[in-house]
């Protein structure tokens, strides 16, 4: 089922003309999110390119395909451009991003029916436990397929992350991987000065997940093998979730590692300016 | 004054109970999930035949939404298992984005709702709940009034696809209605046929608003009686006939008057016909300890009370 098998040069193409999608997108509303959309640029292009078996002909029980939830759903222009991109829906759509009418809203949302979508979020802390219980189904309809989900760090404030952290090692939800932006910034500054997370991994560990580690989540060279050896560590009685380091703005060299582009969208000028530094790779919408 | 018959009496929730242990025989899509609260939320039975469909969650009420929603997606049908309290306003959040927004077919059943839970004080008693859950787009709202109408509403509730609020209690009350009914979501049912004024009930008040009638019926007030166990949709065609006929009405819930069933139908006279109303709930208060037949009392939820408004309505037409 899987068409998508590309190379790390493919891949790096299409995270370049990713980019320019989310820059235009947030542009043209003067809203948004780039910053957390950039700096998960290579973990999206990588699922959706590359490592998830899935079907761009979408159909909503997800059965005998791998499934992506996204939790923080803030970061959507990332989500809605590799989607386009891989097929769900045209690439021209992405210009209605917020605008009304639209399938693409500010946060995903399920009620217009946008492929890809399972659930909606942005009001944040729930994924996780909507992918467990995805997973859960799957394992009742002895469905083999995988469960991704991907959390911000500064979403793990939420106490349903620490919930759901609970109950999928007790309930051995071993076909789920879950992966943390971990990015180390939150809208009000950075994580350790706002609400420091302090030992993830001896956290997460603790609680009876498998933990990964990747270094650089914007090296393809770094984020593909950890996120192969997180699928060979299926199905052995343990969730797996991959602490994924990233620089929040990442290809735009004046939003990196900045939590001031959070939220905010670039003006005219600095559209140009980001452009520039990104190669525009299967034509812009 | 029709007669309502009963040789038993039995709490609606082990109506939930029934009702759930028959799906589980019926539906293999059926599953169900509960907060620490298995024996009280009577799925003992459901657990003990059906192991693999059952997930113990612990005391976690937003990650059960959660986990419901996700299980959706995989075609489960599945039932939340919690105290009326827990159910809602403290998972209001994940209820609204998860459940109603993303129209998933989430069974949030409630359980110890009101102030019959008791001696447990206001911590545990809710009066709110229907409220929230009737503001969510998409949710549809269900306070069936005893045992058998419980276990069917439950067996009902799993054929319809869309998130439901089922609300039910603790205290036992006769079990009056068929064990053979069918339920039919959002269609009242007309208990007694009456001329002088419309009685509209839900829950536990639907007993209380018979043994009103009785009341009524030695001072000759002719009183229609009518379950509506179904709050959202409303059946507003039963509600309008009805008034067009009594032009007068009296509601009786086990909620705060703010938001329960006399505000939903408040809402609609005012549209469409509008004519003198009293309402028989909580009015804006918390509740306290003490038994349920106390608190029914102190709070203005019996018969007596439900007699008054009858009286005072019918005066103002």
């Amino acid at each position: 089922m899987n068409p998508f098998n590309k190379n790390k040069v493919e891949l790096t193409t299409i995270a370049a003309q990713v980019r320019r999608d989310i820059l235009r997108m947030v542009h043209a509303v003067n809203s948004g999110h780039p910053g957390g959309s950039l700096g998960c640029t290579e973990f999206f292009v990588s699922l959706y390119f590359k490592i998830m078996d899935h079907d761009p002909k979408f159909n909503m029980s997800g059965a005998n395909e791998d499934i992506f939830f996204l939790s923080n759903g803030h970061i959507s222009p990332v989500w809605y451009s590799v989607l386009a991109r891989s097929g769900y829906f045209e690439v021209s759509e992405l210009a209605t991003f917020r605008k009304l009418n639209s399938r693409l809203q500010g946060h995903p949302a399920t009620h217009e029916h946008l492929p890809g979508i399972r659930i909606a979020s942005g009001s944040l802390g729930q994924g996780l436990s909507v992918a467990i219980g995805a997973a859960q189904a799957k394992k009742l309809n002895g469905d083999d397929k995988l469960v991704y989900v991907l959390m911000g760090d500064g979403e793990l404030d939420e106490g349903q992350i620490w919930e759901a952290a609970m109950y999928a090692p007790h309930h051995k939800v071993d076909n789920l991987i879950a992966t943390v932006d971990y990015n180390g910034q939150q809208i009000d500054g950075p994580t350790d000065a706002i609400m420091n997370l302090g030992n993830l991994r001896a956290k997460w560990e603790s609680f009876g997940w498998k933990v990964l580690n990747c270094t650089d989540g914007n090296n393809f060279d770094e984020l593909l093998p950890v996120l192969e050896e997180a699928k060979s560590l299926t199905g052995q009685g343990q969730p797996i979730i991959i602490l994924m380091n990233t620089q929040m703005g990442f290809g735009v060299d004046f939003m990196m590692g900045s939590h001031k582009w959070h939220g905010v969208a670039p003006n005219d000028a600095q559209l140009q300016e980001a452009l520039l530094q990104l190669k525009e790779a299967q034509d812009d919408y | 004054m029709k007669d309502f018959p009963y040789t038993e009496s039995k709490d609606t929730r082990s109506g939930f109970g029934a009702g759930l242990h028959e799906l589980g025989k019926t539906n293999p899509n059926v599953v169900a999930l509960c907060a620490d609260l298995t024996g009280s939320l009577k799925m003992d039975a459901f657990k003990k035949d059906f192991p693999e469909r059952f997930f113990q969650v612990g005391i976690a009420e937003a990650n059960m939404i959660g986990l419901a929603a996700g299980m959706t997606i995989g075609g489960k049908i599945p039932f939340t298992g919690t105290f009326a309290n827990f159910s809602t306003g403290r998972v209001y959040d994940q209820i609204r984005q998860s459940v109603a927004y993303s129209g998933k077919n989430v069974k949030i059943c409630a359980s110890h709702a009101g102030l019959t839970l008791g001696e447990d004080g206001a911590t545990h008693q809710i009066l709110e709940d229907v409220g929230m859950m009737r503001m969510l787009p998409h949710m549809t709202v269900i306070n069936p009034c005893d045992f058998n109408q419980t276990k069917a509403a439950t067996i009902a509730i799993a054929e319809y696809d869309g998130p439901v609020y089922l609300r039910f209690g603790r205290p036992v009350v006769p079990n009056f209605t068929p064990a053979d009914q069918k339920f039919e979501i959002g269609k009242a049912v007309i208990l007694n046929e009456g001329a002088d004024v419309s009685i509209f009930a839900t829950g536990h008040l639907v007993w209380k608003a018979i043994l009103a009638g009785k009341l009524l019926a030695e001072q000759g007030i002719d009183a229609e009686i009518i379950n509506i166990h179904t709050i959202k949709p409303l059946d507003e065609e039963a509600v309008l006939a009805s008034v067009s006929k009594t032009r007068c009405v009296v509601t009786a819930e086990e909620h705060q008057l703010n938001g329960g069933l006399g505000d939903s139908i408040a809402q609609l006279l005012a549209r469409k016909i509008p004519l003198p109303i009293e309402m028989v709930g909580v009015n804006d208060s918390f509740g306290e300890s003490a038994t349920p037949d106390q608190l029914m009392e102190k709070y203005g939820l019996n018969e007596a009370a439900i007699v008054n408004a009858v009286q005072t309505v019918m005066a103002r037409k």
